[in-house]
């Protein structure tokens, strides 16, 4: 049994759909420990102590958030920038997180063809998310699959229902150690 | 008859009407104001009022019952025990002292020892009224010395009842019977340990009835919803109480104090404040005026050298005291000096303990005329000693730097001056020094700035308006002054003088509402802090929260809010400007408030703020895709 860190991030929640689902399906699920970013620091002011202790405590950590403007939500990346301490993260001595899993959930409003190298984005959801491969990798972290939820505004309350239920599986397989790939 | 009265009505209150505003202008307080206002109308001079006086008198000595009321209304119980070492020590030392030493000097001057004591602990009290109004108005009430003060005050107040308690005791045997008009009395005829239980009796009557009688009698008047009824039950009581209190011959003020510490703790304890009041003030400015109508001015104008002399004796006497209190609690040389020359005058009980003295023959009526004169001219002084002792002595005394630091403090200028280091003063230092920004404080309470100094501030001590300090702290070289001075007459008169000879220094004003930031900007403080906003702001985003409100679209939501806030007043100034006048401030106020909350409820954050809100978007996806 791990336990899964989820370090959620939407800054406007209450008019969300699809994660508003997706967030509740992870609560219910056991030894899965939620982080809310927007609502413990509205005003991005970070307890970086604190969110360090959180990241040892865990053995998986998911970073949770829709897609805006080809990137994570700002708190995300202030998340990143303040906790990820040089020293602590990486760097010499900075081996605090050394083998711990990172798996990224995304919800994007583009759907699956326009996240194609021919399709009107021009690249895969996965190469917009290097930076963040990258960075798990300096932190000898490893970064495994993306869980992705494509085309949210076109999306059916039934195929919300799935999305939902194919999460708490993905989250449950965290937990017990067998990834099941998507 | 009925026309008499009403001339003396007219004469009085006309009296009053001239010669409080002039007083209270002048700086005198309000009760020099009323005894002006008595002498104007009485014998000595218009003479409109003559025999009758000594009826008004009657009357007017309902007044003070009434104070006493409300003094044992607003005694807490808990304030007091806190205060109880400053109160007892402080208090009893300077009424103690300062009655046998003016006691002696009655004595040596020639009166009986009885007239002696009288005079002593008439001459020990301070007022009330004018020290405190005068510690308020110069912001000093937190002082070590507003606290000194009022303890010692506190103590005279209670003080006055055991007194008039003792005082009939002093009459001369002859005059007993003819000391006060017995003829109600109930016990006249009883043996002595049967009066004291009939005394006993009396107060265990009041203290029942107020715990268990008043509260459900209150409640049932309350509930008619008539105020003028409640203000009539709240004056039957007092009044009740003082004709019971006759009757087994206890001062009536002795019985309403009573009742007014048993009250202090019942619910209706604010309304029977709010409802006396006005009642207290009218009578007890009846009874200033009768009192000044009663003073014979042939006394002072025959003997001016010696009024002068005795009101002299009796302001050294009780400033040496009140100096040898304070020193005793160990209070600095300049808090010392506010204690002792504050509340160095004769206070407007003297006058209640003059008049009882000589309506029980303690006293001769001419002795009664001289005090009764002291006491009034000490009231006068005490607004001109403070102006001397302010502007001329204290500057010179107050906390001194040192010399050995002097020298080297020339060299080392901070950028940052700080005025004002309160609550909110201190706070902007701290933030400032936790990072590493050293600035310059200037205040007033010499306990801040000794506390200041130990820990290695730079301070300077005194009013902050005064061009030679602010150039001694080095406003001259200095780029950011920041202004945190709880006074808002005092910020802006601050930021007068600073736009005027400094105007280089960017200012950072600390408003303390609203109509404070508009004064602000209107003297070119470009933008004045609110001291409200940001915490009222925070609570807000709190209080929405625990309604289940995101926590960041709250903040959004708050942000949005503090900006057209600050919209809106930058507005509502320019339209402030644009009125010719703006005497009926009150209403002004009122009326602001009113186009806030009107404005307010068009304001909505939400309408504006579309960040992240995908609706719109999906809504265009929805229409364009063929599925």
């Amino acid at each position: 049994m791990k336990s899964v860190l989820v370090l959620f991030a939407h800054p406007r929640l209450e008019s969300s759909r699809v994660n508003i689902r997706l967030l509740a399906a992870a609560r219910a699920v056991a030894n899965v420990h939620i982080c809310d970013l927007y609502e413990e620091y509205p005003d991005f002011d970070i307890d970086v102590p604190r969110e360090q202790k959180r990241l040892r405590e865990h053995d998986v950590l998911v970073l949770h958030h829709p897609i805006f403007w080809y990137a994570a939500p700002p708190l995300v990346k202030q998340w990143i920038d303040l906790v990820l301490e040089f020293g602590w993260a990486y760097g010499p001595g900075g081996n605090a997180l050394d083998g711990k899993q990172v798996f990224q959930v995304v919800t994007s409003g583009g759907t699956e063809e326009a996240y194609q190298h021919e399709g009107r984005n021009k690249h895969t959801i996965s190469e917009y998310l290097w930076p963040f491969e990258q960075t798990a990798r300096l932190c000898r972290m490893d970064y495994g699959e993306v869980f992705v939820v494509h085309g949210t505004h076109q999306l059916s309350a039934n195929e919300i229902e799935g999305h939902a239920n194919r999460y708490q599986h993905f989250l449950r397989g965290l937990v017990h150690g067998n990834v099941i790939p998507d | 008859m009925e026309t008499s009265f009403l001339i003396e009505a007219i004469a009085y209150l006309a009296a009053a009407m001239i010669c409080v505003p002039i007083a209270k202008r002048l700086g005198l307080g309000s009760v020099l104001g009323y005894l002006a206002a008595g002498v104007v109308v009485g014998p000595a001079l218009l003479g409109v009022i003559g025999e009758e006086g000594k009826d008004v008198m009657h009357m007017a000595e309902f007044g003070v019952v009434i104070m006493l009321f409300l003094v044992g209304l607003e005694l807490d119980p808990k304030q007091f025990w806190r205060m109880k070492s400053l109160v007892v020590g402080a208090g009893a030392g300077q009424v103690v002292a300062t009655a046998v030493a003016v006691g002696l000097l009655a004595t040596w001057a020639g009166l009986s020892w009885q007239a002696a004591v009288a005079t002593g602990l008439a001459m020990a009290m301070s007022s009330t009224a004018i020290v405190l109004q005068s510690l308020k108005e110069q912001g000093l009430s937190s002082t070590r010395a507003g606290r000194t003060s009022f303890a010692v005050l506190l103590f005279q107040d209670v003080a006055v009842i055991p007194i008039l308690a003792i005082l009939p005791l002093l009459a001369p045997p002859l005059a007993g019977d003819g000391g006060g008009a017995h003829h109600g009395s109930l016990v006249a005829h009883l043996p002595g340990w049967a009066q004291t239980l009939a005394v006993l009796a009396a107060v265990g009557v009041v203290v029942v009835f107020g715990r268990f009688g008043v509260a459900p009698l209150l409640r049932l008047v309350a509930g008619t919803r008539l105020r003028e009824l409640f203000v009539a039950s709240s004056l039957l009581i007092v009044v009740a109480i003082a004709y019971l209190m006759s009757l087994v011959e206890v001062s009536a003020a002795l019985g309403t104090f009573i009742a007014g510490v048993v009250l202090a703790n019942s619910e209706f304890r604010h309304e029977l404040e709010s409802d006396l009041e006005p009642v207290k003030g009218l009578l007890l400015g009846l009874f200033f005026m009768a009192v000044g109508a009663s003073i014979d001015l042939a006394v002072v104008q025959t003997r001016p050298g010696e009024m002068i002399a005795i009101v002299g004796a009796i302001l050294l006497v009780k400033g040496l005291v009140l100096a040898a209190v304070a020193r005793s609690f160990r209070l600095a040389t300049d808090q010392l000096l506010l204690v002792a020359v504050g509340m160095s005058q004769v206070g407007e009980f003297a006058f209640v303990l003059i008049t009882v003295a000589g309506g029980k023959n303690i006293l001769p009526a001419d002795i009664v005329s001289v005090l009764m004169a002291v006491t009034a001219l000490s009231m006068a002084t005490t607004p001109i000693l403070m102006l001397v002792l302010q502007r001329v002595i204290l500057p010179r005394i107050g906390t001194p730097q040192k010399d050995d630091r002097e020298a080297d403090a020339i060299d080392e200028h901070h950028p940052v001056i700080i005025a004002g280091f309160g609550h909110f003063g201190s706070t902007v230092g701290r933030l400032l020094r936790a990072n590493g920004v050293e600035a310059t404080v200037l205040d007033h309470n010499s306990d801040t700035v000794d506390l200041l100094r130990r820990i290695g501030f730079r301070v300077y001590y005194g009013d902050a308006t005064r061009l030679d300090l602010l150039l001694a702290a080095g406003a001259e070289h200095a780029t950011l002054m920041i202004i945190a001075i709880d006074d808002p007459e005092v910020t802006i008169a601050l930021v007068e003088t600073v736009r005027k000879h400094f105007p280089h220094l960017r200012l950072l004003v600390r408003a303390r509402h609203r109509f404070h930031a508009y004064e602000l900007m209107d003297h070119g403080v470009e933008n004045p802090y609110r001291e409200h906003l940001d915490t009222s702001i925070r609570l807000g985003i709190d209080a929405l929260r625990y309604l289940g409100r995101r926590a960041h679209s709250a903040t959004r939501a708050a942000q949005a809010f503090r900006r057209y806030d600050e919209a809106a007043m930058r507005h509502l100034v320019q339209h402030r400007r644009n009125r010719e006048t703006y005497v009926a401030s009150v209403r002004a106020a009122i009326e602001e408030q009113e186009q806030l909350l009107k404005a307010d409820l068009s304001f909505d954050h939400t309408t504006t703020d579309h960040a992240w809100d995908a609706a719109p978007l999906r809504a265009a996806v929805q229409r364009t895709s063929p599925s």
